[in-house]
């Protein structure tokens, strides 16, 4: 009898699906035996976990439903208040009044938000460029990326071709990073490159269109944390004329570019952009805009079309702000973002090279 | 106190995964538990963490043939949360003095004893099943945990035929045999 028939029979024996005359055949065989009976000792002591652990995980599953169902017909409630008994208790008292004022505040709100939509300037679209590079064809890489993609797997799947390109940098060691919303647009997958050619699967987490910033997850078993990053991100705005650098992907290796700051605001007016003179390309979507201490002030996401060398960042208190939004919600860890910059008192040739190791080629799959 | 017959059966049936003697179970006692967690420095995750918890304790109780329940199901519940909250207290040290009490209380602390260990186990299982891999991971669970049979699993895993994925089966066993007792040998 080989192991596998013998567990088998041992996992029958334990089920109690052996038939009488089988079932006296065994026990003589484990009488005789005694490392067949160890086995069947071994054996029972393991099953029995297994099935516990089963048990169990039916019975989580059962209690997860249940909440769910409980909590969509009202029969439970989950009381969404932080903090001590005290606030509970102010809570009730004060429920209606909180409940009054919160719905005016509403209204006001949406009433603002109403008049701006209707007296705010509409952007022609025509005349706004989106620097998301159209990727022709895969063929086109150059010769020296060529060699460096072979040095590894090559994750994108034969058949699936990248369709549109553009730049992200990481924003959390763990693995998240943000780029330009309208880069991943109709995205079917997203993979991202790093400097060294190694692609690496990622997974959108928030898209957020207003401010044109997309959150990602790099999921992929190959990606290991990175090391703190070198650079802060800006909460405060940033002057005008102060000179800015940026990292990107206009290309199949990473180009460096820098302007100054022009205006604080971005076309006709968008205060959530700022306006840069810096020289920028299809592909350049994504990428970090950052100033002489080496803080992130904004993603550039767009050029003027009928002007050149206008170009348009979304400011880094977006980030922020879109964080501090699915903070509960969207992403199952913390994420955290600092101002603090670990590359103030370097030279600019320093800051990029320690910069450019967190910045990634992002890949669009449409199909 | 006495329990009723209906109590008895109820309890029973948790030990089965029986859903609607779940439902009414969570129905009658989840709030009184938020509201206990809530009012003694949690919030409304640690409340929910801490009621399913309660609820597993119920369930292997349930199954458990050496356990008589003496009180109603709602006293033991809030027993058992109060004990599992007032530890995870004080292993956060968020607080030193006394829980403020809701209802009454029976002795709970010897069957937290076993709740744990049965805890830890599940928990070294888990970590065996997330170390064996793909496709023995889905493979294992489809038998253990959906109870799908060998020709369902078969289908569905594309075997061509039952006898394969029982061969199959058997070396993910194996496998998780070995990751299993380097573990729990250890514990």
């Amino acid at each position: 009898m080989d192991q596998l028939q013998l567990s088998e029979m041992v996992e029958k024996y334990l089920r109690g699906e052996l038939s009488g005359a089988e079932k006296v055949a065994f026990e003589e065989m484990r009488m005789n035996d005694p490392e067949l009976d160890q086995m069947v000792v071994e054996y029972h002591a393991f099953l029995d976990q297994i099935e516990n652990y089963g048990a169990i995980r039916r019975f989580k599953s059962t209690l997860y439903d249940t909440h769910q169902t409980l909590q969509e017909d009202g029969l439970i409630k989950e009381l969404r208040i932080r903090g001590s008994a005290r606030i509970v208790n102010l809570w009730s008292r004060y429920r209606r009044v909180v409940t009054v004022a919160a719905s005016i505040a509403g209204i006001t709100a949406l009433f603002i938000s109403g008049m701006i939509t209707v007296f705010s300037p509409k952007t022609p679209l025509r005349d706004i460029e989106e620097l998301r590079r159209k990727v022709s064809s895969l063929e086109k890489q150059s010769s020296t990326q060529r060699v460096e993609l072979n040095k590894f797997k090559n994750k994108i799947e034969p058949g699936a071709s990248v369709k549109f390109g553009g730049t992200g940098f990481i924003i959390d060691p763990k693995g998240y990073m943000v780029t330009s919303a309208h880069v991943l647009k109709d995205a079917k997958k997203v993979y991202v490159q790093n400097q060294d050619g190694e692609d690496f699967l990622a997974e959108i987490i928030h898209l957020d269109a207003s401010s044109d910033i997309a959150l990602l997850k790099i999921n992929d078993l190959d990606f290991k944390a990175t090391k703190q990053l070198p650079y802060g991100f800006a909460k405060t705005s940033t002057d005008l004329s102060a000179p800015v650098y940026t990292l990107g992907y206009p290309k199949d290796e990473i180009v460096y570019n820098e302007g100054y700051l022009s205006a604080k605001s971005g076309l006709d007016g968008d205060t959530l952009s700022y306006q840069l003179a810096i020289s920028a390309n299809p592909g350049n979507s994504g990428g970090p805009v950052l100033n002489k201490n080496g803080e992130v002030i904004g993603i550039l996401n767009a050029r003027q079309a009928s002007a050149s060398g206008v170009v348009f960042a979304t400011k880094s208190k977006n980030i922020y702000r879109l964080l501090e939004s699915i903070k509960d919600a969207e992403s199952p860890e913390h994420i955290r973002i600092h101002n603090a910059s670990s590359i103030k008192k370097v030279d600019r040739m320093q800051q990029v090279k320690k910069v450019q190791d967190y910045v990634y080629m992002v890949k669009v799959v449409l199909n | 106190m006495s329990i009723t017959d209906q109590e008895k059966a109820v309890f029973k049936a948790i030990g089965v995964n029986d859903k609607d003697a779940i439902e009414s179970v969570y129905k009658d006692n989840f709030s009184l538990i938020q509201h206990f967690v809530l009012y003694n420095n949690g919030n409304e995750d640690d409340a929910r963490d801490i009621f399913q918890e309660a609820m597993i304790v119920l369930f292997e109780k349930s199954k458990s043939p050496d356990f008589i329940l003496t009180c109603q199901i709602k006293t033991y519940l809030y027993s058992v949360c109060r004990r599992l909250w007032l530890k995870k207290l004080q292993q956060n040290r968020r607080i030193e003095s006394q829980v403020e009490n809701f209802d009454q209380i029976v002795p709970v602390e010897d069957d937290l004893e076993e709740h744990e260990k049965l805890n830890k186990q599940y928990l070294i299982m888990r970590t065996a099943m997330g170390k064996i891999g793909e496709p023995c991971k889905s493979l294992i669970e489809a038998f253990y945990v959906h109870h799908k049979n060998m020709h369902e699993i078969a289908e569905f895993f594309g075997y061509t035929n039952a006898d394969n994925a029982k061969n199959q089966k058997y070396k993910c066993l194996v496998r998780l045999k070995k990751l299993f007792f380097a573990q729990y040998k250890n514990a």
